[in-house]
């Protein structure tokens, strides 16, 4: 059983780090994975994005066409990867940056207001955490205690001292889809 | 030992040492470059030789004298680097000299751009250089093979004097993989009988590519293609999955073969009875084990990031016994699971077409 989730932004919203994140943690859970990032000549301010794949055998394809999760961090993101997901997926949109409804029914869509929900931990640049938080709630991919592991261990030494701001942005995120399936039921 | 995560390039330059590389010699070029910057972080921890040429064409010289002395030298790049390095890879090859040359292939010809590509099997496989001689090409389809391949690289270019390359695309170099590292091999301090050592109270040694008389290079000729005969018999490698029982048979190497698992998963899965030939070593190439299945299967997939470059090879080993059929993606393009199945599946013949060739596929 393979799960493929694509990661996507503009440069410098952390589209690249959020799925590095989970590949850490998914290799500190035991579990097969490939994080592949887009390397052309969009990491020079275009969109970034990233494929993670994480499975119970060893990963045939890093790449796919048709992802099982998609985050889409921003309007192009969101254009190009809503289409893509394969039915019955799911799509986590920044509703920060993206005000547009789902143009998709047989997708499940989640659309937190990352940006201003990180503004809220103290940092814009959290928004990806936010989502991964996010991402974790509505998919039971990993324990959040696995990531935030994960974030100790692999935050880049220059940015430790937000290590806790992340771990509540993660939280944030998860509380978000939490509080929606609440409202839901 | 547990795993932790590696960038493919990085992977390979700690590999390389824990392999016994003393040297590096290089020059920047993507999507390789980050092996060069690895070497010139960690080497001078270790009290190693790194050195950023002035060019390609300086690089592979410095790790051709080196290698002379009996040192274990290396360099890496990408494909229009190697393709300056050549001259030099065919002097290390007729001065029969270890080296050991990383390949993290970009899409060509010329420039090209960046992206992973596998259109430089001709050069690496064929023809590395001018004259009759052949590297030793691996090429690794995830980051742990390619470390564990990167581990032997060394002890097979000294065991046969040759050349070992490691051949991969920019995706492998790129991409991020669980990793376990080999510890670090211990060599002896005594260099080989030939080096260049400094001749103070022996006979002085010579290496040289240069032959002027026909009679003493057609001998060196000679005694060059026993030992290339000696490495294909002994150093093939490959990997099959679900191969004993196949029908249609998915050959790929690098890449695209690590993506023919997927596909040869979702055929099962679909009812056609398919596997998976993957050569490691493309030179020596795996005949017999292919020349084999040519005997058991209905009909073969050859699928590479080129315009059918080892396809040649499977042609030659499978010799019209059933239809050879290539599905190719160029300039960067990687060739997934959806676009392979259905060509895979395509090899069953259809009633009208029962006596007939399917046409070659056409990339879409």
């Amino acid at each position: 059983m393979e799960q493929s989730i694509i990661f996507s932004g503009f440069g410098g919203q952390g589209a690249l780090f959020a799925g590095q994140l989970l590949t850490y943690a998914a290799v500190d859970a035991g579990m097969h994975v490939t994080w592949i990032p887009s390397y052309g000549p969009e990491m020079r301010g275009g969109t970034a994005h990233c494929t993670v794949v994480i499975g119970d055998e060893p990963i045939g394809s890093p790449l796919v066409r048709n992802p099982d999760m998609a985050v889409a961090m921003n309007l192009p993101s969101t254009d190009k990867y809503e289409p893509l997901v394969r039915p019955g997926g799911l799509l986590v949109v920044n509703a920060s940056l993206v005000q547009r409804p789902p143009a998709r029914e047989d997708i499940e869509t989640i659309a937190p207001p990352a940006n201003a929900m990180a503004v809220a931990q103290g940092q814009v640049r959290l928004a990806n955490v936010v989502l991964l938080g996010a991402l974790l709630a509505a998919r039971e991919l990993m324990p959040l205690a696995v990531v935030e592991r994960a974030l100790a261990a692999h935050l880049p030494e220059r940015h430790q001292h937000l290590l806790a701001a992340n771990i509540a942005a993660l939280h944030a995120g998860a509380r978000f889809v939490r509080a929606q399936v609440q409202a839901a039921r | 030992m547990t795993k932790t995560l590696w960038k493919g390039n990085e992977a390979l330059a700690e590999a390389a040492l824990r392999a016994g590389a003393e040297a590096y010699f290089g020059y920047p070029i993507t999507p390789q470059t980050e092996l060069l910057e690895y070497m010139a972080r960690r080497m001078p921890e270790l009290g190693l030789a790194f050195l950023q040429a002035e060019s390609e064409v300086g690089a592979i010289n410095m790790v051709y004298g080196a290698a002379c002395a009996g040192v274990r030298a290396m360099t890496s790049s990408s494909s229009p680097g190697v393709s300056l390095m050549q001259e030099g890879l065919s002097y290390i090859a007729g001065s029969e000299v270890p080296a050991v040359i990383v390949d993290i292939m970009r899409g060509g010809p010329g420039l090209g751009n960046i992206q992973p590509s596998q259109g430089d099997y001709f050069q690496m496989v064929k023809s590395a250089g001018h004259g009759d001689f052949h590297a030793i090409v691996l090429a690794p389809a995830t980051i742990q093979e390619g470390v564990d391949l990167m581990y032997e690289s060394f002890e097979l270019a000294f065991r046969y004097r040759t050349l070992v390359t490691l051949l991969a695309d920019g995706s492998l170099g790129q991409m991020m993989e669980p990793v376990e590292m080999p510890p670090f091999k211990s060599w002896p301090a005594q260099r080989p009988s030939w080096a260049l050592t400094g001749a103070k109270d022996r006979d002085p040694r010579i290496i040289s590519s240069l032959h002027l008389g026909a009679e003493h290079l057609e001998a060196l000729n000679l005694h060059l293609q026993e030992k290339l005969g000696g490495i294909a018999r002994q150093e093939t490698r490959y990997e099959t999955l679900y191969a004993e029982d196949a029908d249609y048979l998915l050959v790929a190497f690098g890449t695209v073969g690590r993506i023919g698992r997927s596909v040869v998963r979702q055929a099962r899965a679909a009812g056609l009875k398919a596997g998976l030939f993957r050569p490691i070593s493309l030179w020596p190439f795996p005949e017999a084990a292919l020349d084999a299945l040519a005997d058991q299967v209905k009909g073969v997939l050859v699928v590479e990031m080129n315009a059918g470059q080892m396809l040649e090879d499977v042609q030659r080993i499978v010799r019209n016994r059933v239809p050879v059929q290539f599905y190719g993606r160029m300039g960067g393009s990687i060739p997934l699971p959806d676009e392979i199945l259905p060509a895979l599946q395509g090899l069953q013949p259809t009633p009208r077409q029962q006596n007939g060739r399917r046409p070659r596929q056409v990339p879409a």
